[in-house]
């Protein structure tokens, strides 16, 4: 067993001032899926993106650990390769790399020079995950994310996901833009991921994902920290009552940007 | 230029020399009475030597090129003008001096032309030193040789076509060559035959201060096509080394050619050549062009789009490091109705390398119907290096569209972080980021230069991240 732990973190973005998250604390084991809800502007994608070591984003204060050791100084590819995952709302285009050059890159970047994933094995894997994700054999062919539409970019962080194998994953609004087809697709990988060795972080504005991904755990967010927590329940009560009355019976003064 | 060369140094690995006594050569320095020896002791006709003197009066009139990169570096007194280093040219690899074999053997060519190559010729110095053309190609009469054989084997071809399309008046570097040529490849595919499998031909300069000014006649005949080659190293020296090159490619209607280029030349060496090519109806020629390496690279491939549906295309690489300036680009010259250009333009540089785009596309009157498409894509690696895309447009013609793109840019932040998210490396995410870039040129390599061109970016990038 794994743990993920954030501690009383303050970050704000690095050509600002405004501080975005004011004291994030929070913990979680491998066997665990725990869902990040709140409207926007509240902060979900920094700590999503300040948990992955996005360089964009300056950490004031806190801590951020895996199984008790801090990953705050580390750069991003240590700390992917320590066990994290980010699925990304707006995955980047990379021409001229294949998505099947890219995850095998990844994958081999976790392992010594003389275990490397052979090409066969690779493949059946490959084979095995795109059927689960009902994706062609084609989309690991094409340029990494090049010309994707949005649903397939979302598909294809989840392939990398499930490919790779990490010990945590933070799905960043992995249902944003999503029909519902796509998005029973996208369910069914993480589903397939729980386990004991497998921890996820989802963050979203609805309950929607969360008919097709139960969490043990949902958070609220509000205003950059973490105001409630509670079982999935939590979460059908929010969709009943909106965040502006979990506001006002938590007597927050948060102004709510907007509800979309 | 294949995978075959088994060190891999810290430094530029073709440059080697060997010690090799050349049994003849003129000495520094470029006088009439030269020209007069270079001839003689290629025992040309009447013709050609009148040629190299009128060309070498040309010369002798024009100024260096005033655009680009500084020329001054360059002594043309200093320079020799032409070397023999063997006395013939061997169709066995058995038959070339052993020393000269040694040189090509650790580059690769012997192995590479068993392996893939349909016919392959190797140039040391000044002169061809071996040519071989695989039986089943013979057959079909394709002519594939050494340009100063061809001067006696087939003069009526040679005079017919030899400075037609580049004239020693074009360029002072056109003019030079065109006094001093040497070696370079002929070719002629007869009507209607297709070479698939490559031809090539492997240039070496071993000898510092010496020039290199082979000249290349390619001709493909109606409805045929052809697929050359050519791969080019020199050792490094500290005194400077001049290639000027001419090359001269007609494609005659229906035809197809395509004339790629690697170009590796160690860090002494200054490249200026004239490449042009015209391309008759419904003809397609096709530039792939790949510059690493040299001091100064100057060269702008053109395609004269003179006959209707005429088809030419440009796709470039050009990588710039440390002390080097590379101005490279291309010229389409529209000149019959619907023709269609492309130039497609990639470009790296870093440790305060300069990499320049120059090209022109024109539209002629005749041009009804016809289309252009530029795309210029550079990245510049640190803040010491720098790029400029200088395009000339002339448009005479009402009737034609012109795309034009240019993008200059770093390595992304975005997209480096999007792979180290995943657990690679940042010089291993860079390096994947700068092989995506140049993807679209190394896919249209045979793989065996595909494996090679990726190597050397890669060794070009060694030490590029931390």
């Amino acid at each position: 067993m794994s743990t993920l732990e954030v501690k009383n973190l303050h970050v704000k973005a690095k050509e600002e001032k405004k501080e975005i998250l004011t004291g994030v604390n929070l913990k979680m084991s491998t066997g665990e899926i725990h869902a990040i809800m709140g409207p926007n502007g509240t902060g979900k994608s920094t700590l999503s993106e300040s948990i992955m070591g996005n360089p964009n984003y300056e950490i004031l204060e806190g801590d951020i650990l895996i199984n008790g050791q801090s990953i705050v100084g580390l750069p991003v590819d240590q700390r992917a390769r320590a066990g994290l995952f980010l699925a990304m709302q707006y995955p980047a285009e990379i021409p001229g790399i294949t998505n099947a050059e890219f995850i095998r890159a990844a994958i081999n970047s976790r392992r010594s020079e003389d275990d490397q994933m052979s090409i066969p094995e690779f493949l059946q894997k490959l084979d095995r995950t795109l059927k689960t994700l009902d994706m062609t054999e084609e989309m690991s062919e094409r340029y990494l994310n090049e010309g994707f539409s949005g649903g397939e970019k979302k598909r294809n962080e989840i392939l990398q996901l499930m490919m790779i194998e990490p010990k945590f994953a933070i799905l960043d609004e992995i249902d944003s833009g999503l029909d519902i087809d796509a998005l029973k697709v996208v369910s069914r990988g993480v589903n397939e991921m729980r386990g004991p060795e497998f921890g996820s972080l989802i963050i979203t504005h609805y309950q929607r994902l969360l008919n097709y991904i139960k969490p043990d755990v949902v958070h609220v967010m509000m205003g950059g920290k973490i105001v409630k927590s509670g079982d999935a329940d939590l979460a059908v009560k929010l969709e009943d009552e909106g965040y502006a009355g979990l506001r006002d019976e938590l007597g927050l003064d948060v102004k709510l940007v907007d509800e979309e | 230029m294949t995978n075959t060369v088994p060190e891999v140094g810290g430094e530029y690995k073709y440059g080697f020399k060997d010690d090799i006594e050349p049994i003849y050569t003129t000495g520094e320095g470029l006088t009439e009475e030269i020209v007069r020896e270079i001839s003689a002791a290629k025992n040309e006709p009447q013709w050609m030597l009148d040629f190299r003197l009128k060309s070498y009066e040309i010369y002798k009139k024009l100024p260096m090129p005033k655009f680009g990169p500084d020329l001054s570096g360059i002594d043309l007194d200093k320079i020799n003008y032409f070397r023999r280093d063997s006395d013939k040219v061997a169709r066995s690899w058995n038959d070339v001096p052993e020393d000269i074999k040694k040189t090509f053997d650790r580059l690769g060519v012997p192995q590479a032309e068993r392996e893939y190559l349909a016919g392959s010729s190797a140039q040391y110095e000044s002169e061809v030193v071996y040519h071989n053309m695989q039986k089943q190609f013979e057959k079909t009469g394709i002519v594939f040789m050494d340009t100063d054989s061809a001067v006696q084997k087939y003069p009526e071809l040679v005079k017919k076509y030899f400075g037609k399309l580049v004239p020693p008046s074009d360029n002072k570097l056109a003019a030079l060559n065109s006094a001093v040529w040497s070696g370079g490849t002929f070719i002629y595919v007869p009507k209607g035959v297709k070479v698939t499998t490559p031809i090539q031909s492997y240039f070496r300069i071993n000898a510092g201060n010496s020039g290199q000014f082979e000249r290349t006649l390619i001709i493909v005949d109606e409805g045929a096509s052809v697929n050359y080659v050519e791969g080019c190293t020199a050792p490094n020296y500290s005194q400077d080394s001049l290639h000027a090159a001419v090359v001269e490619v007609n494609v005659l209607p229906n035809a197809y050619c395509r004339y790629t280029t690697i170009q590796n030349w160690s860090d002494n060496v200054y490249s200026l050549e004239t490449k042009r090519a015209q391309a008759l109806e419904n003809s397609t020629m096709e530039w792939v062009d790949g510059n690493l390496g040299s001091k100064v690279t100057m060269k702008y491939p053109s395609v004269y789009l003179d006959g209707q549906g005429a088809r030419g295309t440009m796709l470039s690489i050009a990588f710039a490091g440390k002390d080097i300036r590379s101005d490279t680009g291309a010229r389409m010259i529209h000149h019959a109705k619907n023709t269609s250009s492309s130039i497609v333009s990639k470009s790296l540089c870093k440790d305060g390398g300069s990499v320049d785009y120059r090209g022109e596309v024109r539209f002629d009157r005749p041009s009804d119907g016809s289309f252009a498409h530029v795309e210029c894509d550079t990245i510049i690696m640190d803040e010491k290096s720098t790029s400029d895309t200088i395009p000339f447009n002339e448009i005479l013609n009402g009737n034609v569209s012109m795309e034009h793109e240019a993008k200059v840019s770093k390595i992304s932040e975005e997209q480096l972080y999007y792979l180290m998210s995943r657990g690679i490396s940042e010089e291993k995410a860079t390096e994947m980021i700068i092989m995506g870039f140049v993807e679209p040129f190394t896919k249209e390599l045979p793989m065996e230069y595909a494996v090679e061109l990726n190597r050397l970016i890669n060794y070009q990038m060694e030490g590029s991240v931390g």
